[in-house]
């Protein structure tokens, strides 16, 4: 499917999900709330058939105050890409976890509960993947500082 | 809600089971960070029983660099640097990652000379990286020959490098809006030389080390795994296309100048450690065969369309490209907001999803075996952890 | 006196030499014996460098490379310098090892060998001790190596020395086995225990061809049961430095890592000598049956040299293994001794035992 047709039957799927703007390829965004149901249909329904989970990773909108988690999804069956947002307040991050749909997501989100602290409900095994597990702060969050840091050159 | 924080500590415990005086005991070793087949400082828990590996636990993050956050304080020409030292074999290939999207998001036509030019080099590195692959994975099942086999080929290729780039590992070479320098004139020739030298040395490859019956045994049937399972874990490159999955960014996606050259997606059977070993000396004859295609047919043309000083700016938005890599899928994913730096840079490493596939191949097989697989999936550190 | 000049040429072990001199001079037994002692000492150091020398020029050269280079010409003090570091440098024993095993296991290893070149029949003169059981004490002093690598392991307090350990055991026990059948081969061929008679009964052939077949079948089996009991590639499992860092001798530096070291290269050499003897010939000459013209130019060559002609050939071809093949698993390397190589050795002793009885030979001598 073309990314218009993509998005049609996105919307056709989940009435929720709202396409977002701004990106250089079929892009939804859904509430937190429709999150899983929509994932299973994209991974399940033989129409999308989205047998792989390219990344996840998550983007801090410090100003807005949400964490935008961006999943990006392809299908080796017919060869197209979908990428599906959602996002969740910075003080209570909290995302259903989509490892029973691919089992990459397990490590995928693992980095990202470990670089911005998005806690992933039913996650089995959520602990730091890079830095020790008595790591203080989430260093991709904007407002992490230590004592080593770069400015940002405006 | 059931979130639940872990820690190591509570994922290496044993649970005794005391109920009969024979009862053997599993435990726990680790394997690295320094260990000499893990290949850089990858650190993998193995719960072992006697020899045979029950659970394998990977523990990442010795050689985290924070390279996307550095991003997010470096313009976008300073980041095409650091992706030199994620996956530090294919370099090259890095660069035109990161280039392809920065040009994509800021609209940059290329010419064909610098599309043909990328391609050449991305298929050397292409075949630069399975040679070592190739000489690391025979030493890692206990012939040593091989491993200096692969690096006497692979100088060849570092040379024609270091001529042209005036690197040899990390290149920093090819640039958005172009390459950083035009090629060598002697390019063409040692290229040319270099095809009639290697080909009959990947015969060699074969009767050295693929003929062998103790390799065979070793590498037959060990570490499955099946089309379903190495897509649920992300696995990309070799790895999936061994597991019988045609998926290739160079055919599928035809960036750069593939779209142009005729060459075959390599697929295996059964996606085991041999599979996975023919895959990829297939590979590096289907790039052989790109680079003849090509290397006649340089087009004229500058090799730079965009002047080098001139600062770069992404309209604000979000933009995700992929391009193959020698082992796998490497995703760029740049959130701007219009500044000279991105918003967010993400990279989707090849080796990070590759890795994982440990867990789903290892268990039950032997220590001897693990190394075999791990090897087989040819995982590059720096670029697991970033 | 002069009978000890005379006498120096004669066929004799050193142990003869010594009881002979005995009545007449007790400082010259005492002297025989300080030679047979020392001499054997000497022959392992030197051999030992020589050895590895010869290990690293031909890996460089099977690998495109010229080897060491450096230390004198084309680098034949390297060794040496080799050793003089390894000697020198801290003996590091681990905080949590039992020290006295740690400390013992190396010379338990070394031990094996030197009480196993005493008995080898180097040339008729070259000879320290002639047993007249001597094809059984090479198999059971050659079982002291495994015992100080099983201590080793198990000393050093770390799981992938005991694993290499473990591995060795199960490998070296099992092999021994097959190792001896195929050594009851030749003691049935030759109606001996003692070497230097299996060398003489070689005169008119050497077993590898003159049993129709079964000789080289034993061959065969005993030189790679052998290369397994001396965890040579493809059988250096219990080492798999790519799977257990260094195995049984990972936590070992310095002089007693040099001893293990030592007595690997000097089991090679008793290996390839070993087969030499019981196979080739020993020091015998290429003898063709009752051709006399043919062994008399044989015969010009000296025995000396045809022992070690034999034992650098057979050294060769295991460096030329070692440098080729990849290693086997665990349990593919032990399917290969008790599923593959077992049965053909109990097969192979019935045969030889049918040539025996119906003294079946090339050129039966008897």
């Amino acid at each position: 499917m073309d990314s218009a047709n993509l998005l049609t039957a996105v919307a056709a799927a989940e009435p929720n999900a709202k396409p977002r703007e701004k990106a250089d390829r079929a892009a939804v965004q859904v509430p937190v709330g429709n999150l899983s149901a929509l994932m299973k249909r994209l991974r399940n329904d033989s129409t999308f058939a989205f047998d792989m989970l390219c990344d996840h990773t998550a983007v801090d909108w410090s100003e807005q105050g949400t964490f935008e988690l961006v999943y990006q999804l392809y299908s080796t069956v017919h060869g197209h890409y979908l990428m599906v947002t959602t996002s969740v307040p910075r003080v209570s991050p909290i995302v259903p976890t989509v490892r029973e749909f691919w089992r990459i997501a397990e490590f995928q989100e693992r980095e990202v509960y470990d670089m911005f602290g998005v806690l992933y409900d039913g996650h089995p095994d959520l602990r730091r993947l890079f830095l020790e597990d008595d790591w203080k702060g989430f260093p991709l969050r904007k407002d992490y500082t230590d004592d080593f840091m770069l400015e940002r050159p405006e | 809600m059931s979130v639940h924080i872990t820690t190591l500590d509570d994922r290496v415990r044993l649970r005794q089971d005391d109920s009969s005086p024979l009862s053997t005991q599993e435990y726990f070793v680790n394997m690295g960070p320094q260990h000499p087949s893990t290949h850089g400082v990858l650190r993998l828990v193995l719960k072992l029983d006697g020899e045979t590996v029950r659970e394998v636990i990977p523990v990442l993050g010795y050689i985290h660099r924070g390279i996307e956050k550095m991003g997010e304080h470096q313009s976008y020409r300073q980041f095409v640097h650091l992706s030199d030292r994620l996956d530090y074999l294919s370099a090259l290939i890095n660069n035109w990652a990161v280039s392809m999207t920065i040009e994509k998001a800021a609209n940059i036509e290329l010419n064909d000379r610098i599309q043909v030019i990328r391609t050449l080099m991305a298929e050397l590195q292409r075949i630069q990286s399975h040679q070592l692959w190739w000489g690391v994975f025979g030493m890692d099942l206990g012939a040593f020959t091989p491993f200096l086999y692969g690096f006497r080929d692979r100088e060849i290729i570092a040379d024609i490098f270091e001529e042209t780039v005036g690197a040899r590992l990390t290149m920093n070479y090819i640039q958005p809006g172009g390459l950083m320098y035009d090629i060598h004139p002697g390019f063409v020739k040692r290229v040319k030389a270099f095809l009639q030298y290697f080909k009959p040395k990947l015969a060699e490859y074969e009767t050295l080390l693929s003929g062998n019956v103790i390799l065979q045994e070793r590498l037959r049937g060990v570490g499955r795994m099946d089309g379903q399972t190495a897509l649920s874990i992300g696995a990309t490159g070799p790895v999936l296309r061994a597991s019988g999955v045609p998926l290739d960014l160079r055919k599928s996606e035809a960036y750069g100048s593939y779209g142009k050259v005729a060459f075959d997606v390599v697929i295996g059977k059964n996606g085991d450690c041999w599979d996975r070993y023919w895959v990829r000396l297939e590979e590096m004859r289907q790039s052989m065969k790109i680079v003849e295609q090509l290397i006649d047919n340089i087009p004229e043309g500058k090799h730079m369309v965009m002047k080098p000083a001139v600062k770069i700016k992404l309209p604000e938005g979000c933009y995700y490209n992929q391009v193959e890599t020698a082992r796998g899928i490497l995703g760029v994913y740049i959130v701007s907001d219009g500044k000279e730096s991105p918003y967010r840079i993400h990279l989707r490493t090849p080796n990070f999803n590759n890795l994982w596939a440990i867990t789903e191949t290892a268990a039950n097989w032997r220590l001897g075996d693990l190394v075999a697989i791990l090897s087989s999936l040819d995982v590059v550190v720096p670029d697991i952890d970033r | 006196m002069t009978g000890i000049t005379e006498n120096i040429w004669q066929a004799k072990t050193v142990a003869q030499r010594a009881a002979e001199a005995l009545p007449e001079s007790v400082w010259f037994a005492l002297g025989y014996m300080v030679l047979g002692v020392v001499g054997v000492a000497a022959f392992i150091a030197v051999l030992g460098m020589g050895l590895i020398y010869a290990e690293r020029k031909i890996a460089g050269h099977f690998q495109c490379r010229l080897g060491p280079m450096r230390v004198g010409w084309h680098g034949i003090f390297q060794t040496v310098a080799d050793t003089l570091k390894l000697l020198l440098k801290e003996d590091v024993v681990p905080a949590q090892a039992d020290k006295f095993l740690h400390i013992l296991a190396p010379l338990f290893t070394l031990l094996g060998t030197i009480l196993v070149l005493a008995v080898l029949p180097m040339s008729p003169i070259v000879h320290v001790s002639d047993v007249n059981i001597g094809v059984v004490y090479v198999g059971a002093v050659s079982g002291f190596g495994v015992l100080g690598i099983l201590l080793g392991g198990w000393s050093s307090n770390n799981k992938w020395s005991l694993l290499g350990a473990m591995r060795a055991g199960a490998q070296i026990i099992s092999y021994e086995i097959s190792a001896t059948l195929a050594l009851l081969v030749v003691v049935l061929f030759s109606g001996t225990l003692r070497l230097s008679e299996i060398v003489e009964s070689q005169a008119a052939g050497w077993w590898i061809w003159r049993a129709h077949g079964v000789g080289i079948v034993a061959f065969l089996l005993f030189f790679i049961a052998s290369l397994a009991e001396i965890n040579r590639t493809p059988f250096d499992i219990p080492e798999g430095e790519s799977e257990l860092t260094a195995g049984f001798h990972t936590e070992y530096s310095g002089m007693r890592f040099a001893f293990f070291f030592l007595a690997e290269f000097i089991n090679m050499f008793i290996v390839a000598a070993l087969t030499a003897t019981l196979f080739l010939g020993g020091w015998m000459p290429f003898h063709i049956g009752d051709f006399a013209g043919f062994n008399a130019i044989m015969d010009m060559i000296p025995p000396g040299l045809w022992f070690t002609g034999k034992t650098a050939f057979l050294v060769f071809l295991i460096m030329w293994f070692r440098w080729t093949f990849p290693r086997l698993r665990v349990d593919q390397l032990m399917r290969l001794e008790w599923k593959v190589l077992l049965p053909i050795g109990f097969a192979n002793l019935i045969a030889a035992a049918v040539v025996v009885l119906f003294n079946f030979y090339f050129f039966p001598v008897r």
